[in-house]
């Protein structure tokens, strides 16, 4: 890969990407790469996002499911849009 | 024949047959009261290694069981060459010296009722001097890599963890663990979100059965009895959180790629507790803190650890030499200092997950070889009991 991503997504049923660069800011039109398989797409930041931190692949409503690895990893407590940071402010456990 | 049947080391060989990456003359408090005495025979007798700690003292049942299991542990861990033990009476000093004797290496111990600190220090300080003696003509041999135990947990995890430092442990797991090697991991409430795969991951029914109980034991005797809040600030840490995890289901399925894509376990271990079914892949129920679990798994024998660190756990042994891998750029970039393996190329998809499994091979054989690991260069020799419940 020649370029290198901003964003990698585990598995193709996740709706959440991992920022692996530093400084990333909203409007930036990023590579996004599914480590499954090593097939990308192009997605743009809606926001600043720390490296380490997820990013929604798309529009997510209260009550939905984040998806990670191809596996539930907790419930959506704040709609997010597309592109939006998604962490502790909109997305929660669902086991305590 | 795969690539890595004929990795050797060069290892000690200890009297019960087991291999060593380390020689240490280990100076072993039965309580918190021996501290000082250990360490002030440590400082006397150059080439020994006291290790302090916080408990020893009215415990009970299951929780003393425990103490002395880790107390055993630590000092027949093959990474020890010879040990002296010194507590506040003889009963539960010859117990542990008893129960480390058998491993065949050489053990002296001291009690201080009737002598005091002064007196027992003098007596040590001479065992300590011979044993450096004894421990220091010592000599390598070669050995196969598949004698060796290798351990893992991680901490400090973040979101890299899960893409790429757990599942280079995991590469190494798949390649080392059909060579003969052992493996411990481990972590019991950390696997919350995830238990349903690890379950899987069991070598048939009856052992995933058995690690269900064990883990579902955990949520409602411990988590659940006494919880009082979300532990959403300890399970995920502040650090995992500020690194980018979100919830406790998602450190989880990150935490179990440590053991690969192929890996089975076949048996459960308590903690602090050694192998007994042979060679391969051990749960060890146990806590998800780096220093304790690092610690239970060195009792359980481990030789080696190896650590995953997102946002960079800085922990260390004082008997296993631990190896830290990390995928996060700005980890190597801040924190260069702690970090042994830097697998942050899987990130910028220059390197694949295979190359880092490779690489964390060769650390190993090199790290039990002699090299010294950051957390060694660094001092780190976090010693830390794990406590079932309140002393008498």
């Amino acid at each position: 890969m020649s370029e290198i991503p901003h964003l990698l997504v585990h598995e193709h049923d996740d709706n959440v990407g991992v920022v692996v660069v530093e400084g990333l800011t909203a409007g930036t039109d990023m590579l996004v790469c599914v480590t499954h398989d090593n097939s990308t797409f192009r997605l743009t930041a809606g926001a600043d996002v720390p490296i380490g931190h997820k990013i929604a692949l798309k529009d997510l409503k209260e009550g939905d499911t984040a998806m990670k690895y191809g596996e539930d990893i907790g419930k959506i407590i704040a709609d997010v849009a597309k592109g939006e940071h998604l962490h502790t402010h909109n997305c929660k456990t669902k086991r305590w | 024949m795969s690539n890595y049947s004929n990795i050797t080391i060069q290892g000690y060989r200890r009297e019960n047959g087991r291999v060593g990456v380390r020689n240490h003359v280990l100076i072993l408090p039965v309580d918190d009261i021996s501290n000082a005495a250990c360490e002030a025979v440590s400082n006397n007798v150059k080439g020994t290694l006291a290790v302090p700690h916080a408990y020893g003292r009215l415990q009970f049942g299951a929780d003393l069981d425990l103490h002395f299991r880790t107390m055993i542990g630590a000092g027949s861990n093959p990474n020890v060459a010879a040990v002296v033990v010194i507590g506040i009476e003889p009963g539960w000093t010859k117990r542990i010296a008893d129960g480390i004797r058998a491993t065949g290496k050489p053990v002296a111990e001291f009690s201080i009722e009737q002598k005091g600190d002064f007196e027992t220090i003098r007596q040590a300080s001479w065992a300590a001097k011979e044993f450096v003696h004894l421990a220091t003509e010592y000599q390598r041999e070669e050995c196969s890599i598949n004698e060796l135990w290798i351990s893992t947990k991680c901490g400090e995890s973040d979101t890299t963890t899960g893409l790429g430092s757990c599942p280079t442990v995991g590469n190494m797991y798949d390649k080392l663990l059909p060579e003969g090697i052992t493996g411990f991991f481990g972590e019991t409430s950390e696997i919350t979100g995830a238990e349903h795969i690890c379950q899987k991951r069991a070598i048939n029914e009856e052992v995933g059965e058995r690690w269900y109980k064990m883990w579902k034991a955990y949520q409602d005797d411990v988590i659940f009895a006494h919880q009082t809040d979300d532990l959403s600030d300890s399970q995920p840490t502040k650090g995992n959180i500020e690194g980018g995890l979100t919830t406790i289901e998602e450190k989880a399925l990150g935490n179990l790629e440590k053991i690969g894509r192929t890996s089975k376990f076949i048996d459960i271990l308590d903690a602090a507790e050694a192998p007994q079914s042979g060679n391969g892949l051990y749960f060890m129920d146990s806590s998800s803190a780096a220093a304790e679990c690092v610690t239970l798994m060195a009792a359980g024998g481990a030789v080696i650890h190896t650590f995953p660190t997102g946002q960079g756990n800085v922990v260390g042994n004082p008997i296993v030499p631990v190896i830290k891998i990390t995928a996060n750029p700005r980890t190597v970039r801040t924190m260069g200092e702690h970090v042994d393996v830097d697998v942050s190329g899987i990130l910028r998809r220059e390197q694949t997950i295979d190359e880092a499994g490779d690489a964390l091979i060769e650390m190993i054989r090199r790290t039990a070889n002699g090299r010294n690991t950051a957390a060694e260069a660094l001092g780190h020799r976090e010693f830390s009991m794990t406590k079932l419940y309140r002393s008498a």
